[in-house]
Parts: C-alpha cells; sequence; structure tokens
C-alpha cells in the first residue's frame, strides 16, 4: 500500500510549534541570565559574566535557604493532605446512595477549585482577620479563646496555608477516585455479601484495594510539585509579618526580580527550582510507569 | 445485608450529616461575603455580618455597576477569554489529530511529542521570560495575556488521548473516499469530539477568566487590566484609587462592602457555568488518568 502522505501532519503541528519555540525554547535560552550580572539596560549580550557568583550568593544567604526549606515544607505538607483527605472522603462519598444527595455534595464541594486565588485570598483575609472576621468571632462565641494570628504569625500561616489549599482542591481531587470507584466490580461485593462480611469488611479488602493504584498514580506524579508550594496562594496570602517561615520560592523570586532588581540572583533561584524540579517530574514518571503502567499518552 | 444493620445506620445518618456540613463549609465563605455586599455600612465596618445582610442595600453595587474601571476590566477579560479559548482550541485540535497517530504512519511524531512535553518539565523562570515579552515588545498590550499561553501543551494532551478513542474505521473510511488529513479532522473528528472538546472549553475559560498575574506583570496601564488582575489590585492590595468617593457616599458606602460586592460579582461567571458543565470535566479529568 502506497503511503500517505504526512505533510499535513507537519503543516498542522507548525503553528503551536512556532509558539512554543517562541514563548517556551528562546525563554530557556535565558538562562544564562543567571551567570551573569544582568542590567536590563545593557541587555543579556552587553552584561558581564559572574560565573556561579549567583549561586554561591544564593546558597551562602540565609533568606534564600530559609525559602527554599520554605517551599519544601509547606508544598510537602500540601502534597500528603492533598492525597489523603480526597481519598478518605471519595470513600465517605460511597456510602451516600442517594444520587441526588451524593451529586449535590459533589456540586458543592467542587466550587472553591473553580475561583481564583484572588478572590479566595480576598475572601480568606477578610474572614480570618485577628480584628473580629467570621471565624474568630465564631471561635470567641464557641470555644471562648483570644483571636488566632492565622495570617500574622508564621506557624499558623503555613497551618492556614495547608488548609485552605486541601479546602479549595480537595474536592476536585475526589474525581478520579470516585471514577474508580465508579468501576469497581458490583459482583465482588455480592460475593463478601454472600460470604457475611460486614461493610467495614467489604471496604478494606475490596474498596480500597481497588483505589490503590489510583492514589499510587496522584501520589507519584505529585511529587514533582515538591517545590511548588503555590505561588497564587502565597502571593495573595501572605505579608511582611510572616516572610520568614511564609516566603517561598516563587515569590522570592518575584520580589528579588520585579521589586529589588536583582535579576542574576531571581533567575539563579528559578533555574534552581527548574532544575530540581524537572528531576523530581521524570522520576515520578517513570515511578509511575513502573508502579501502575500510567503513562500520559 | 449490611444496610439493615443498626451500626451501618447509625454510621449512614452520621456520615451524611458530615459530609453535609463539609460540602456546606466550601461555600460559607462565599455566602458571607453575598451577606458582607448587601449590608449597610455600620454593620459591615463594625463585623456584625455574619451569614445574613444587615440592613439589606444595594449601595455597594451601584457604585461597584457605575465604576468605569471596573465595567472596563470586565471587558478586557471578556474579550481574553474568547479570543484566548478560540486560539487555545484551535491550536490544540491542529496538533492534537497529527500527534494522536502511530509514529508509524507520521514520521517524528516522537520527535514533537517530546518538544510539546519539555515544555511542561522545564521553563527558564520569571525573569528570562520577561526579557523575551519586552523584546517582541509585548508589554502593555492586550496580546500579552492571550499569545505566550496560546498552546496549552496539557488541554492539547487530553484531546490527543480522546482522539486516540476514536475508530480507526472511520478515519479509514474518510481517506480512502478521497478526504485529506484535513478534511478528515474538520468532518470525522471534531463532530465526534465535541464533549471533549466541551471539557477543554471550560478549563481554558475559567484559566484566562482567572489568570492575574500576567495582567499585573506586564501591563503599566490600569484601565488595560482584565477582572482578575484589577481585582487583585482591589482586594489584596487594597488600592481604593480608582474609585472616586465623594463626602455624600462616604457617609453611606464602606470599602468593605464595596469589596465584598466586587468579589462577588468576579466569582459570579465562574459560579454559574461549572455545575452546568460538571459532567464534561469529570469526563474530561477522568480521560486524562485512567488507562488500561
Amino acid at each position: 500500500m502506497k503511503r500517505i502522505k504526512d505533510w499535513p501532519f507537519h503543516l498542522m503541528i507548525l503553528p503551536s510549534l512556532l509558539f512554543l519555540i517562541v514563548f517556551n525554547y528562546v525563554p530557556m535560552l535565558g538562562i544564562v541570565i543567571s551567570f551573569q550580572d544582568f542590567k536590563p539596560w545593557l541587555g543579556i549580550t552587553g552584561s558581564p559574566w559572574v560565573g556561579w557568583d549567583n549561586f554561591k550568593l544564593l546558597f551562602e544567604r540565609q533568606d534564600s535557604v530559609q525559602v527554599i526549606w520554605n517551599t519544601f515544607i509547606i508544598a510537602g505538607l500540601k502534597i500528603v493532605f492533598n492525597l489523603l483527605v480526597p481519598f478518605i472522603f471519595a470513600l465517605l462519598l460511597n456510602e451516600i446512595r442517594k444520587a441526588y444527595l451524593s451529586r449535590t455534595i459533589q456540586t458543592l464541594v467542587y466550587l472553591p477549585h473553580f475561583l481564583s486565588w484572588v478572590i479566595l485570598g480576598g475572601i480568606l483575609v477578610d474572614i480570618l482577620s485577628t480584628d473580629g472576621g467570621l471565624v474568630n468571632r465564631f471561635l470567641m462565641s464557641m470555644l471562648g479563646i483570644d483571636p488566632v494570628p492565622f495570617l500574622s504569625n508564621g506557624n499558623w500561616f503555613r497551618f492556614t496555608v495547608v488548609v485552605s489549599e486541601v479546602w479549595k482542591e480537595f474536592g476536585y481531587g475526589t474525581i478520579v477516585f470516585i471514577a474508580a470507584l465508579a468501576n469497581i466490580n458490583p459482583s465482588l461485593y455480592e460475593a463478601a455479601e454472600v460470604d457475611g462480611a460486614s461493610r467495614w469488611k467489604q471496604t478494606i479488602y475490596i474498596t480500597i484495594p481497588a483505589l490503590l493504584p489510583m492514589a499510587v498514580v496522584v501520589g507519584t506524579l505529585s511529587l514533582g510539585n515538591v517545590l511548588n508550594a503555590g505561588f497564587d496562594q502565597i502571593f495573595n496570602l501572605y505579608n511582611a509579618l510572616v516572610y520568614e517561615k511564609g516566603d517561598i520560592i516563587d515569590t522570592f523570586v518575584y520580589r528579588t526580580a520585579i521589586l529589588e532588581g536583582k535579576f542574576g540572583i531571581a533567575t539563579a533561584v528559578g533555574l534552581f527550582k527548574s532544575v530540581v524540579s524537572m528531576v523530581l517530574i521524570v522520576i515520578s514518571y517513570r515511578l509511575a510507569y513502573k508502579l501502575a503502567n500510567y503513562r500520559i499518552f | 445485608m449490611y444496610h439493615k444493620t443498626l451500626p451501618y445506620r447509625v454510621f449512614n445518618v452520621c456520615n451524611t450529616i458530615i459530609l453535609l456540613l463539609v460540602a456546606i463549609c466550601c461555600v460559607l465563605p462565599v455566602w458571607h461575603v453575598l451577606a458582607v455586599s448587601f449590608s449597610a455600612k455600620a454593620a459591615a465596618d463594625g463585623n456584625l455580618v455574619s451569614l445574613w445582610p444587615v440592613n439589606f442595600t444595594t449601595i455597594a453595587y451601584e457604585k461597584t455597576l457605575n465604576n468605569p474601571v471596573f465595567l472596563g476590566s470586565i471587558w478586557v477579560a471578556v474579550k481574553r477569554t474568547v479570543i484566548g479559548t478560540l486560539i487555545t482550541l484551535t491550536l490544540a485540535c491542529l496538533a492534537a489529530y497529527p500527534l494522536s497517530k502511530e509514529s508509524r504512519a507520521f514520521r517524528g511524531r516522537n520527535v514533537y511529542a517530546w518538544i510539546f512535553v519539555f515544555t511542561m518539565i522545564f521553563n527558564g523562570g520569571l525573569v528570562p521570560f520577561y526579557v523575551v515579552i519586552q523584546k517582541l515588545q509585548l508589554v502593555n498590550s492586550f496580546w500579552v495575556l492571550v499569545l505566550p499561553g496560546a498552546v496549552n501543551v496539557w488541554l492539547t494532551i487530553l484531546l490527543l488521548n480522546f482522539f486516540r478513542g476514536v475508530p480507526k474505521e472511520l478515519e479509514e473510511a474518510a481517506l480512502i473516499d478521497g478526504a485529506g488529513h484535513f478534511r478528515t479532522m474538520f468532518s470525522i473528528y471534531l463532530p465526534v469530539s465535541l464533549p471533549a472538546l466541551a471539557t477543554l472549553g471550560l478549563f481554558s475559560i475559567v484559566f484566562h477568566w482567572n489568570s492575574w498575574f500576567d495582567g499585573l506583570l506586564y501591563l503599566n496601564d490600569k484601565t488595560d487590566y482584565p477582572l482578575a488582575t484589577f481585582l487583585q489590585t482591589v482586594i489584596v492590595q487594597r488600592d481604593m484609587s480608582s474609585m472616586s468617593f465623594n463626602p455624600k457616599e462616604m457617609e453611606l458606602l464602606s470599602q468593605t462592602t464595596v469589596r465584598a460586592s466586587q468579589i462577588f460579582l468576579g466569582a459570579l461567571p465562574v459560579m454559574i457555568i461549572y455545575p452546568f458543565l460538571q459532567k464534561y470535566f469529570v469526563k474530561g479529568l477522568v480521560l486524562g488518568s485512567v488507562k488500561e
């Protein structure tokens, strides 16, 4: 059979390819800025080279090392709870047999996922305020405790960031587990029923093992986010009071580059993050392929 | 029959109540903002509003909807959402079709696939990107909101996986009848992919409507801001300069209620559309994750 010509394929990809080259690959060349004392008026070709100085400075400056730690801690906690909470929620939701109730709950818990951190940040700053915010008013009247500095104390800030992230995303995270639950063969439960297994035993021996492959995929793939602590969220929630515990790589890059004009070191931090993330993503996809036969395409 | 046992019934009632409470917690903050936005100045500034408006008034909305900067930012947001989504969907269709072919039918397919995927795992970072945008003269231009994100690799992969599921016989029949690849894509693949395109469209619309950082970074004139960026300056940076309060209004209007009305109006479009597209995005998400 004659080969079908494939030039239309190349033509179809061409526009996307051009966009990727201009907006993704050309900026990658710009990482040379991290080896320069970059001055915008001199440009990339005119700025003096400084070798590894920016990276040395990065690991010598106390604040930048702290920022890397903060990122790691916040992102790590988010990964754990963003896996655990949707998993448990899906199991509990699976016990609700009335379809309309289950669907209503799902629609409601999806809502925060679709709102931006600008909107949610505005709402959270308002309701978490120590000066008569809704949450502190509630805690005061119910438990009689002093206002909690959710957004003005470093440790509380980390807590708030992780909890609010989980609050925003857990509903959306249940979708893949609900889909996996729907794929469980009902005859397994019927057989267990005949053998007299309680619902608890059925959950332990049928439901949870059926969900584990999906949990492995979600868990391993999220490894790539170990240095992604959520720029949008932190940027819209933080303030100078919590920089020490709440500042992360992405917000640090923004402030160092845009507000302080130290482009060399900002690019170096960004490059550090990109390289570490790349290694982790590659490892996590290999793992997901090995453990659960997952491929993106 | 576990359904009939007493412990399971007790569990079921508790479980239902707890899950309903959790679900309510997900919408309560938005509800609170709605209540504040309809409250009078004294109640809002005195933190007296919880979940119901105190001294109901619509004055905050009148002020917000008469603010030309706010209305202008809605127009910019609508424009970027429509144009951005159209460009993204067009490019995604064009790229996903050839990438969904086997490398036997399309030599070079794997090379292209890697060029696409590599952009997902590595990027140059903020500063080099800014330099490129500047060199392209895109700073302060509307197109900076649309062009840099025009190719969405993740959405392209979702669509690619969907195209893979289209029966091969359809394509073969079209090719034998003399249709070219462009014709096959438009007349065969796209019509059967409408649910997938609806999913992609929803993701792209939400992405564009909620994007604020590009506007903040690349646009200097506030009248060019899309809604999300405008809201960021008002809600987070507490910048009320675009709102001119005259002394008479100061007595009736509080910044709190005006801000609340803007938060609510900004969230409204997305809140209206997502429940209707629920079944599509549930499908779309699963499409990209479960493999045999």
